[in-house]
């Protein structure tokens, strides 16, 4: 991403309430037509931050240009930006058309042309006819609709949405999030998304910003995130990783690999290891990069374990392998594919079991 | 889990529930009986403390006086001289006309108030609210004497005014006028604005204001697109509060009023007192309780259409 493409640059902004250090040092772009999330555990500064952005906290350190203007000075109603609260924020005293006409009184519309924005606006949510409901007599899914619209009908350059889906049950939150990506791609306009539930962030965004204790840990694509993860706090916290400690063993500038207390010996292409000789570091794999099987396979990175805790999830079971050399089971996650296809499911009295993996699969990350 | 739910049909099949009597079994069911059941004490008092006195009262109103006492026949004289007589009329219209200025002048000065207790102050709000009703702790005719002192042809205010050279003489129109009765009122009557005001700015979501802030409304266009509309039931409620006992007020004006200050209340007190009119005393005090009815119904109206024209 090039600072020309940016419609949003945070400039190292702090943010402090007190003595409480809620933004450390913060520093990204975000570009244009982006759908971007911040993802991060409760109380990791993203809602500061994208408050930050709608102007309703100032920094107290640090610049945020929203395309190529420094917001510093420009308050919250004359900012390009519109949100989309976590309780909606609905106004009980107006009807749904009311609502979402709220913005346009500044732009010297006649009724006629609010009314027909309006009913475009309902047209795209998927409530047409609703203009003259009560805000009362709406459901959840409804009132985000429409603090959805309400906000879109701006056509501001960046919309903000801070947890839009966290009051919403499980199978309407799903949903929802497929609606707000394709309305995400309908209208183009930049999405800063903020939400804690990393498998959300991971479906609709284009890239995430994952935050911990008012700092950004790494801003990559959901894929990136997943597969690469830059330290074992994004590791963790996305999806589920078998953490394991190694060494670094480089031979000369042929051949490296990494030696590990429990998966052997792993050998690894030199511009993977990036460490000098005799590094300590951890190995992380996720758990369905395990093969399981009862006989050694060929040709494949293979330890023997036994099996020490199953769970079965319909879809896929998750498996808990005991192996030398490792202090905490392995987290096994397997496809359940059928009787007759794939492995049968084992049992503690099969005896040993056997776990293979790719070295492709293989995460290094820094010793702590 | 299965364990407990299977123990406690067991327990049930031992032991099956005890049935209760017919009553609580009708008061169980029915959810308009146990709400009457609630508020009959209530009911009781309203009936023999409100509606017996008012319904002697509507009766005493048809009746003239004899005498030293009634003529019994029904009778619509004591409502025409009420419409016809200018005296009547030109009273009621003071009153009103007093207690309306008291009540928007306590609702407009009340609000600001109100409005930084919700909105500006974090921490032991109740504290502040207590803090404002303190003047009410002291009984109104204390309050009432203090305004003496402070509003009188040698009082706080005169005094002061001339020793800093700002006035030669007192001012008059302080004390004994309708000035007096309408600042009298409008501080004794303060705290019914106030509490009923908070409350329902208190109520208001935060983050309404942020959004209209956020879809491009200043602080003004904020404040009378979103916060006035919806604190509007705490100022009809203040108004009501505020309006209907002072129109009917007769301790105020008796203290401060003056010639020019007497109102409605005054001239009822008088007919059931030195006049000895019972039945035109009632008579007045119905037609201000319809007059009352009549201006809040317009009132009401009148809020109703302002809101749906503001929004």
């Amino acid at each position: 991403m090039t600072d020309t493409d940016a419609l949003i640059s945070i400039r190292k902004v702090k943010k402090a309430f007190g003595s409480f250090q809620a933004i450390e040092e913060v520093s990204m772009d975000i570009g244009r037509g982006e759908f971007f999330s911040l993802l991060g555990p409760s109380g990791c500064g993203k809602t500061t931050l994208l408050r930050m952005l709608a102007g309703f906290e100032n920094t107290t350190e640090g610049e945020i240009f929203i395309d190529g203007h420094a917001m510093s000075d420009v308050p919250p109603h004359h900012r390009p930006v519109n949100m989309v609260f976590q309780s909606y924020a609905i106004f009980p005293h107006l009807n749904v058309r009311d609502n979402i006409a709220y913005g346009l009184r500044k732009r010297n519309l006649s009724r006629a042309e609010r009314y027909e924005m309006v009913d475009e606006m309902l047209d795209l949510i998927k409530l047409p006819g609703y203009g003259t409901r009560r805000a009362n007599e709406l459901s959840g899914g409804q009132r985000q609709r429409i603090a959805l619209a309400r906000a879109l009908i701006l056509r501001p350059k960046v919309l903000l949405l801070d947890e839009p889906l966290g009051a919403l049950d499980k199978q309407l939150r799903e949903q929802m999030q497929l609606e707000l990506r394709a309305l995400q791609r309908q209208v183009g306009i930049t999405f800063v998304f903020v939400t804690h539930d990393q498998e959300e962030a991971l479906t609709l965004s284009d890239r995430i910003a994952v935050m911990s204790g008012g700092r950004v840990l790494q801003v990559d694509t959901p894929e990136r995130l997943y597969e690469r993860p830059v330290s074992r706090a994004v590791a963790a916290f996305i999806g589920n990783m078998n953490f394991f400690r190694g060494t670094v063993r480089r031979n000369g500038s042929a051949s490296g690999l990494v030696e590990t207390e429990g998966l052997g010996n792993i050998p690894l292409p030199l511009d993977r290891l990036t460490r000098p000789d005799g590094a300590p570091v951890q190995v992380a794999l996720r758990p369905e990069k395990f093969t399981l099987s009862r006989t050694r396979p060929e040709g494949a990175l293979a330890v023997a374990g036994r099996l020490s805790n199953a769970a079965y999830l319909g879809e896929r079971s998750h498996y808990y392998v005991s192996i030398d050399g490792c202090a905490t089971p392995v987290a096994v996650s397997s496809p359940n594919l059928g009787v007759g296809r794939g492995l049968a499911p084992p049992t503690p009295e099969d005896g040993p079991l056997w776990l293979s993996w790719s070295p492709d699969a293989v995460v290094l990350l820094d010793a702590d | 889990m299965a364990d407990t739910t299977l123990a406690g049909k067991a327990d049930s099949e031992a032991d099956p529930p005890r049935r209760s009597g017919r009553l609580a079994g009708f008061l169980h069911r029915s959810e308009t009986a146990r709400g009457y059941l609630l508020i009959s004490p209530t009911l009781a008092i309203m009936t023999v403390g409100i509606i017996m006195p008012f319904l002697i009262l509507l009766v005493l109103s048809f009746w003239t006086r004899q005498g030293f006492g009634f003529d019994t026949t029904p009778t619509f004289n004591n409502y025409i001289r009420v419409w016809t007589e200018p005296i009547f009329g030109a009273l009621l219209q003071r009153s009103f006309w007093i207690s309306g200025i008291a009540t928007v002048a306590t609702v407009l000065l009340c609000y600001p108030m109100a409005y930084f207790v919700a909105f500006h102050v974090h921490r032991n709000k109740m504290l502040w609210i207590i803090l404002m009703t303190l003047p009410f702790w002291t009984s109104y005719l204390l309050r009432i004497f203090a305004w003496k002192v402070i509003l009188g042809y040698e009082g706080v205010i005169n005094s002061g005014f001339m020793a800093m050279g700002w006035i030669q003489a007192p001012l008059e129109f302080l004390l004994y006028s309708q000035t007096a009765v309408i600042i009298t009122l409008a501080h004794a009557w303060a705290a019914f604005a106030i509490l009923p005001l908070y409350v329902s700015l208190e109520k208001i979501d935060k983050s309404l204001l942020e959004a209209a802030t956020d879809l491009g409304d200043g602080p003004v266009a904020r404040f009378l697109r979103v916060t006035l509309p919806l604190s509007m039931p705490g100022v009809i409620a203040a108004c009501f509060l505020i309006f209907i006992p002072t129109t009917g007020d007769y301790v105020t004006p008796a203290l401060l009023g003056g010639p020019d200050g007497a109102m409605i209340g005054n001239f009822i007190q008088l007919q059931f007192g030195a006049v000895n009119n019972w039945p035109m005393g009632a008579t007045l005090s119905i037609v201000l309780m319809l007059w009352i009815a009549a201006i809040a119904l317009v009132f009401l109206f009148l809020t109703r259409r302002a809101q749906a024209r503001i929004t």
